[in-house]
């Protein structure tokens, strides 16, 4: 089944993106807004690690990792990564505190196409971090069976 | 400066003369790491299914896997390597989870084992595994021999409404992209494999199929004769490369 | 019961932070696949997984369907004494799953 579609996709142009609709942006909005609670978040201390481009949407390794001493001072609260047009926004939302040691996590994510993907961090002192990432999928999640 | 000459070409001849290359360097990688951290793989997950079957009895009054052939490390070193192999009371070949399902029938008397059912690949996985890092080294006898040439003529010969071989896409095209994936040298190092497409193990024959498939072509049956003899070919053209199982693949 | 693989270091010095990695057999249906007969199969997912030690959570995350089938995830945590590290996983259908490794802190 797969390699024949493909064979059918070999045209030129099968791999170009399509871009993300208004509903897509908007449920991405939603989800940010929901773990956020309105708070303003801006872009830094969040590093998301994501290969740019990746072969097969079932099992993208991604890690996110946030600037903080992990301190009870200074520590990240929540890290949270959402994308924009799996059937979901929401990927992970993970808990961390001074015992974490570091602000760190690591796992395998399904993506269904192309697609941005945000990481964002909750602080303790209240405050919102973020950063957004482009990937490429060049074959989808299996979503579609 | 004759002896430098010398050493020179043969350092040149050695590397050009091996152009194979394994399916896990044409991953990106992301993929190749999670091939390469067991603690990244599941794959694994499969080998350990596998280790606790080989150690259970299918049932109280029959024996293990490890009744008779004792610690797999030792006792299973190298065997899939040697895969398939040339029977000569049955007088066919057999791949390794033909082995072992003969295995269970005849020797454990337990219940069989189904072709791509868990058990089997935890199994074959399991097996597979004590021999990672280790060269293919086919059998040479007659036997194999020619069950290798059968091989060897199904790969070379087009089938399916697309009308190709086996070797237009992995000899001939090997490298070039084909939509979303590259075409790889169609090396069998890591079987049975985690394949992300599948989500899940499988075998060397449900890749087969899908290959088969994907040029139109009806597939052979599970455990057929022409998929263990594509398979004692593939592992000649493989000869001397390592063994990878469980391997991860797009 | 699920195949888990557990990388757990059991010997650390006190105050060091440890990786801790976790992967488990579990299909992670995610709700929107057809079936053959073109009918949604239903979800059964892992949505919580959670990591106690020294007897106060350490990390907690929740899954969505967007996490791979058999799961993985990495993380880290503090040494803070010997004792019992305990890993739990809860999905649709009543999964529960609960592992437990030691860890030695010298
Ligand atoms: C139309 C081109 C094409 C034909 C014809 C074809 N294959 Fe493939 N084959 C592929 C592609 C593409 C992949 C890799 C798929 C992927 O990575 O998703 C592949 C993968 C494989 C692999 C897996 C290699 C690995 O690294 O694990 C093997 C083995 C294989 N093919 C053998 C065969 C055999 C034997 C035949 C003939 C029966 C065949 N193929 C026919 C395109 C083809």
């Amino acid at each position: 089944m797969t390699v024949s579609r493909r064979v059918l996709l070999a045209a030129p142009g099968a791999l170009l993106l399509s871009a993300p609709t208004r509903a897509d942006q908007q449920r991405l909005a939603a989800a940010l807004l929901d773990f956020t609670g309105g708070q303003p978040m801006r872009e830094g201390r969040v590093r998301l690690d994501v290969s740019p481009l990746v072969e097969n949407g079932n099992a993208v390794p991604i890690s996110v990792m946030v600037e903080t001493p992990m301190t009870t001072a200074d520590h990240v609260r929540r890290i949270g990564v959402f994308n924009e047009r799996n059937p979901q926004p929401n990927v992970i939302t993970a808990q961390f505190g001074p015992r974490s040691g570091r602000a760190f996590l690591a796992t395998h994510i399904r993506l269904a196409t192309s697609q941005a993907l945000v990481a964002a961090a909750e602080m303790n002192d209240g405050s919102f971090w973020s950063q957004r990432v482009e990937v490429i999928v060049t074959l989808a999640a299996c979503i579609e069976g | 400066m004759k002896r430098i000459a010398l050493a020179l070409f043969a350092c040149c001849s050695i590397a050009s003369a091996d152009e194979r290359r394994s399916g896990l360097l044409d991953m990106r990688p992301e993929a190749q790491a999670m091939q390469r951290d067991d603690s990244m793989n599941p794959g694994m997950l499969w080998v350990l299914d596998g280790e606790a079957l080989w150690n259970r009895k299918p049932a109280p009054a029959m024996q293990s896997c490890a009744d008779c052939h004792g610690d797999a490390a030792a006792s299973m070193r190298g065997v899939a390597a040697r895969y398939p192999a040339f029977d000569q009371a049955s007088g066919a070949a057999f791949d390794l989870s033909g082995r072992i399902i003969q295995c269970r029938e005849a020797r454990q008397a337990g219940p069989p084992l189904a072709r791509e059912s868990h058990d089997l690949l935890a199994l074959s996985s399991f097996v597979a595994h004590q021999s990672r890092g280790l060269p293919i080294t086919p059998p040479e006898d007659t036997g194999i021999r020619a069950v290798r040439a059968l091989g060897q003529s199904i790969y070379m010969t087009r089938m399916g409404q697309l009308d190709l071989s086996c070797g237009q896409c992995h000899d001939d095209h090997a490298g070039r992209r084909l939509a979303g994936s590259s075409i790889p040298q169609a090396h069998p190092t890591g079987y049975p494999i985690y394949r992300l497409e599948w989500q899940a193990l499988g075998s060397l024959q449900r890749r087969l199929r899908g290959c088969m498939v994907g040029v139109r072509a009806e597939p052979f049956a599970y455990g057929s004769p022409e998929f263990i003899a594509i398979e004692a070919y593939l592992m000649e053209r493989a000869r001397g490369m390592e063994v990878e199982t469980p391997a991860i693949r797009p | 019961m699920a195949r888990v693989l557990l990388r757990v270091p059991t010997m650390t010095e006190k105050g060091s932070v440890i990786e801790i990695r976790a992967l488990i057999q579990h299909v992670m249906e995610t709700g929107y696949r057809p079936n053959a007969e073109g009918v949604l199969q239903a979800r059964d997912i892992i949505w919580r997984f959670t990591c106690r030690y020294d007897g106060e959570v350490v990390f907690n995350a929740a899954f969505s369907p967007a996490i791979a089938a058999n799961p993985f995830i990495a993380f880290t945590i503090i040494a803070t004494q010997s004792g019992p590290v305990s890993f739990t996983w809860e999905g649709d259908n009543g999964f529960t799953q609960t592992e437990t490794r030691h860890i030695t802190v010298t």
